[in-house]
């Protein structure tokens, strides 16, 4: 473990404790080892509270933008950035993405609507932080979510050659993109490009769409063999964990990934199933440096990936049922 | 046109705004029309018209109608 994050989430544990004051009652009700020598001596907070609290260290008037999260599951969480925490938050989603896709901006194929990049909801978040790493960008949906074929063609024969980024919600790449090529029997030469994925997995769960499955879909009808996944939340866009051309979703570098007992909440060894947790070394408008999420999920160590990255692996199990973290043991 | 002058047209078409607009104080997010996708378009043109090709990092910093000039001015653009 990089004891360099553990010396950073501990100073932003400070921090917040002086400046947001629920924070502060949260961290002073918790029974807290007299000193934090490793990771999992630092407090966590569960990702429910962004839901139930307006939770800020920074003044209001310093509030530059606040995130939604998708809120499929009733209560949205709101998170409040500051015009640093925001900027930190682009800085440290680069380096991740560099270090998978390289420094090169790419043609932008979106699977989604240009709508959703006008809100402030996860999607948003994720379509616009994304963008950066784009140069043109090609909505492929129109604002009813269908397909817009033609320009989609054109976009790819514009840019014929080049390795085109494509990015789109796990879901809405299987509803919106995959569907309909398969019902009307046409395939894409997107052979050269890559895509990346992420959130809404649990719709495709639902479907019996399995990770493999979705992969040789996409290969069939798109062409594209390079497909990550990716980690990530709203509460932590500047932490985001990749999956590398191994098909292995790695812990950042700005960050660290740990699994907690279901019971316990002791940190489990590699390989036993639990909840994860996230840290990132970037938050600093708002208490989300170390979360307690309510998706379940094992770690194994880096070195069981060839890739050479330093990050623990990470494997999504799915999300806690009724998700609410207080009696776990109920919940799962 | 000059340079500046085609830098200006860039924000005045993207962001529709007027030329006593542009000011020192004309940064991201500081006007309704200057939000997150408005600014990978006014990137979008100002790499047309230029011919360039920013970094990741710069795109990130163009963070305001001044600041945007040196920026520009790293990739050769004279001003």
């Amino acid at each position: 473990m990089k004891t360099l994050n553990l010396d950073r989430y501990m100073e932003l544990t400070d921090q917040h404790k002086a400046n947001c004051k629920l924070y502060s009652y949260y961290i002073d009700s918790l029974t807290l080892p007299s000193k934090i020598k490793t990771l999992a001596d630092l407090p966590f907070l569960p990702v429910r509270a962004f839901k139930e609290f307006d939770l800020l260290s920074v003044a209001e008037t310093e509030v530059f933008k606040v995130m939604l999260s998708s809120g499929t599951t009733g209560k949205q969480s709101k998170i409040y950035l500051d015009k640093h925490t925001a900027k930190q938050q682009s800085k440290g989603l680069t380096d991740s993405f560099k270090e998978y896709f390289g420094s090169g901006r790419f043609p932008m194929l979106i699977i989604d609507s240009e709508n959703t990049a006008r809100g402030r909801t996860a999607r948003t978040a994720a379509v616009n932080g994304f963008s950066l790493y784009g140069k043109k960008r090609c909505f492929a949906l129109d604002s009813n979510m269908e397909l817009k074929l033609q320009e989609v063609q054109d976009f790819i024969k514009k840019h014929e050659g080049q390795k085109i980024f494509i990015f789109g919600f796990t879901f809405m790449l299987y509803q919106y993109l995959i569907q309909p090529l398969k019902n009307s029997g046409i395939k894409l030469d997107l052979s050269n490009s890559f895509i990346l994925h992420g959130g809404g997995w649990k719709k495709l769960v639902n479907l019996n769409v399995s990770d493999n499955n979705f992969k040789s879909m996409l290969k069939e009808y798109t062409g594209c063999g390079a497909v990550h996944n990716y980690y990530g939340m709203i509460e932590q866009t500047g932490s985001i964990s990749f999956e590398c051309e191994r098909g292995h979703i790695h812990a950042p570098s700005n960050g660290d990934v740990l699994i907690r007992n279901f019971q316990t909440f002791d940190v489990n060894k590699y390989g036993e199933e639990g909840i994860i947790q996230v840290c990132s070394t970037i938050q600093e408008s708002y208490p989300g440096h170390s979360l307690l999420t309510e998706d379940i999920g094992v770690l194994y160590p880096a070195s069981k990936c060839a890739c050479g990255r330093k990050g623990d692996i990470l494997v999504i199990k799915g999300r806690l049922q009724s998700a609410e973290i207080r009696g776990c043991s109920d919940a799962v | 046109m000059t340079n500046l002058e085609k830098y200006d047209s860039v924000f005045i078409d993207v962001l529709e705004i007027e030329q006593s607009d542009l000011t020192d104080s004309l940064e991201y997010q500081s006007i309704d029309t200057w939000d997150s996708v408005a600014h990978m378009a006014l990137i979008a043109e100002l790499e047309d018209l230029f011919d360039i090709s920013l970094e990741m990092d710069d795109v990130i910093d163009f963070g305001s109608y001044k600041t945007g000039i040196k920026t520009l001015e790293k990739y050769d653009v004279k001003f």
